[in-house]
């Protein structure tokens, strides 16, 4: 139960580990942090199987989030893991296309951890 | 005798007249005059009819006297005396013979030869002596022509100089009115510059705004993340607390993490901060005091603002950001506002020139914007390189002319360049270059005095 988060800001890594301490200690969800869509791709490579879902973040610089939806969506068509979309700009265009991309979900930042726990006990 | 003083008298009067022009300047005395022409007249007449009257004989040298007595006794005659003059031998000569006569006719005969050439020279020197004077006169009158016509010329020219500095006066205030056209032109072009300069300034601005929303909100949400977290955090802890037996271990992770989300909540704070003072610098106007700053962070600073401000507007738009900061660099001396301007404005390329060549080239191209900060001597060198459109020659040239822009009408002031090159070149003593290959790069290498 692998949940990859890629964000460039290295700080969403000690957010997460807090706000889902309890989770984390008790083992219910374990995080993996990579901070560009490249290193995503390469963790996914490697760790396939155990991850379950992704979260991105859509804006980064170098490959972007949607980007990296684009191409999971291309290499692993088969057995996709869940793909969360996060972005500051919540716009209708963007949400639009990361859904026509293949995303499952679209957050805007700042996030509400309390309905991400809520999305991810839902969905997994 | 007698027709020679009639001469004398006649021309006398006449020469008297035209000479005082009584005619017009006394008319009594011209009235008298002409009555003594008559009454000479009249005289000779008389002498001619009556025959050697011993009263018309005695009457002449009377007429002489009196004559010439008026001329010394009046004022009015004083041009004329000098001709008076020649008069008094002949009146003198005349006087004495007609009294001689009177007197002793026989004595007057025996020395009659005598009177009468005496008389002769007299009437001779008259005439000389009017001659002469006439001669005089006419030279006088020549000489007086001279000088009018000296004059008639010198009022000529007179004329002229004043038409000429009427002339001078009316082209003077012509220059002068438009030495002051040209003036308010020139103070209308400074403005226009002034506005010109401040426009770019708040159209970079306006680029920079959505960069600056999406960077400050990141930060923010930190800050607000943070704290929600913390509370979480604090509150877990004073459970812990009431417990009986404390796991002292979780006391101390929970300890921990709250120090260090405060750390991070101060740390994203101090960021939004730093981002909105750097805007309020970006917009105001240049101290021109030079500080010590942190070139690294500024030119970090820039090149998010700039990558975010892109995307804010294509978002679309990607790329790739590689930073190579010389940590060794320490402070520098420089205009804060002015590099962040020149720095945006070489980012704010940088992308354009990515995005261009991604619009063109969509498939197996990765946009990359690079800076690259470095100590080199004595100098500090900035290295703003993109793997965008590049530029061929004749552009290199002229971009750092003011109004030259390749972007299409609007979207371009023309004056990012010019203006970095000046803060560059001017303000800070450095140079600005720029190499570029048409699809393949453009690389800025900015040098400061360090």
């Amino acid at each position: 139960m692998h949940i990859l988060v890629v964000d460039d800001e290295p700080d969403v890594q000690s957010l997460f580990e807090q706000r889902f301490r309890r989770e984390i200690r008790s083992g219910e969800l374990r995080f993996i942090f990579t901070f560009s869509g490249e290193e995503a791709l390469t963790r996914l490579e490697d760790q396939h199987s155990e991850i379950v879902l992704i979260l991105s973040d859509i804006n980064m610089p170098g490959m972007s989030g949607l980007e990296l939806l684009e191409s999971i969506r291309e290499s692993h068509p088969m057995a996709p893991p869940l793909v969360m979309m996060i972005t500051a700009y919540g716009d209708e265009d963007t949400h639009a296309k990361a859904l026509s991309l293949g995303a499952n979900d679209f957050l805007t930042k700042p996030l509400d951890f309390s309905e991400l726990k809520q999305k991810l006990k839902d969905t997994l | 005798m007698s027709v020679a003083s009639f001469l004398i008298v006649f021309f006398f009067i006449n020469y008297v007249r035209k000479t005082l022009d009584t005619a017009n300047k006394n008319v009594w005395l011209d009235q008298q005059l002409v009555y003594l022409r008559h009454f000479s007249i009249a005289l000779l007449v008389g002498q001619m009819i009556l025959r050697d009257s011993v009263l018309i004989r005695m009457a002449w040298p009377l007429v002489l006297f009196g004559m010439v007595l008026a001329v010394f006794k009046l004022d009015f005659f004083r041009p004329v005396r000098s001709v008076s003059i020649s008069l008094i031998p002949f009146t003198a000569v005349s006087f004495l013979s007609t009294f001689i006569q009177l007197i002793n006719q026989d004595f007057y005969e025996q020395f009659d030869d005598y009177l009468n050439a005496a008389r002769f020279f007299a009437f001779v020197w008259v005439f000389a002596l009017w001659l002469n004077n006439r001669k005089q006169e006419k030279a006088l009158e020549n000489e007086r022509l001279r000088r009018e016509q000296q004059e008639q010329l010198s009022k000529v020219t007179e004329a002229q100089k004043n038409e000429l500095e009427v002339l001078v006066a009316e082209r003077t205030a012509e220059l002068r009115l438009q030495k002051e056209e040209l003036e308010k032109a020139l103070d209308h072009l400074k403005a226009t510059q002034n506005q010109l300069i401040h426009a770019e300034k708040m159209a970079s601005l306006g680029e920079l705004t959505a960069g600056i929303a999406h960077e400050i909100q990141n930060p923010l949400n930190f800050v607000n993340n943070f704290s929600e977290v913390s509370v979480e955090l604090v509150e877990e802890l004073r459970e812990e607390s009431q417990k009986e037996t404390l796991d002292t271990e979780l006391v101390s992770e929970l300890l921990s993490d709250i120090e260090q989300n405060l750390q991070k909540i101060q740390h994203h704070g101090k960021r939004a901060d730093s981002i909105v003072k750097g805007m309020l610098q970006h917009s105001r106007t240049s101290s021109g005091q030079k500080e010590a700053i942190d070139l690294n962070a500024l030119a970090d600073e820039y090149l998010r603002l700039a990558y975010h401000g892109l995307r804010a507007k294509d978002k679309t738009f990607n790329a790739k950001l590689v930073t190579d900061f010389d940590a060794s660099l320490g402070k520098i001396n420089v205009l804060p506002q002015d590099l962040g301007r020149v720095l945006l404005n070489m980012f704010t390329n940088a992308f354009y020139a990515v995005s261009e060549r991604k619009r063109q080239q969509p498939q197996g191209y990765e946009p990359t914007v690079s800076i690259r900060t470095q100590r080199v001597q004595k100098q500090i060198e900035i290295r703003i390189r993109d793997n965008g459109t590049g530029m061929p020659e004749h552009v290199k040239q002229k971009i750092f002319q003011p109004f030259f822009t390749t972007k299409p009408s609007g979207q371009g002031t023309g004056l990012g360049l010019s203006l970095s090159y000046d803060i560059i070149t001017k303000a800070h003593g450095g140079t600005l270059e720029v190499i570029s290959e048409p699809d393949a790069f453009t690389e800025f290498i900015i040098r400061l005095p360090a």
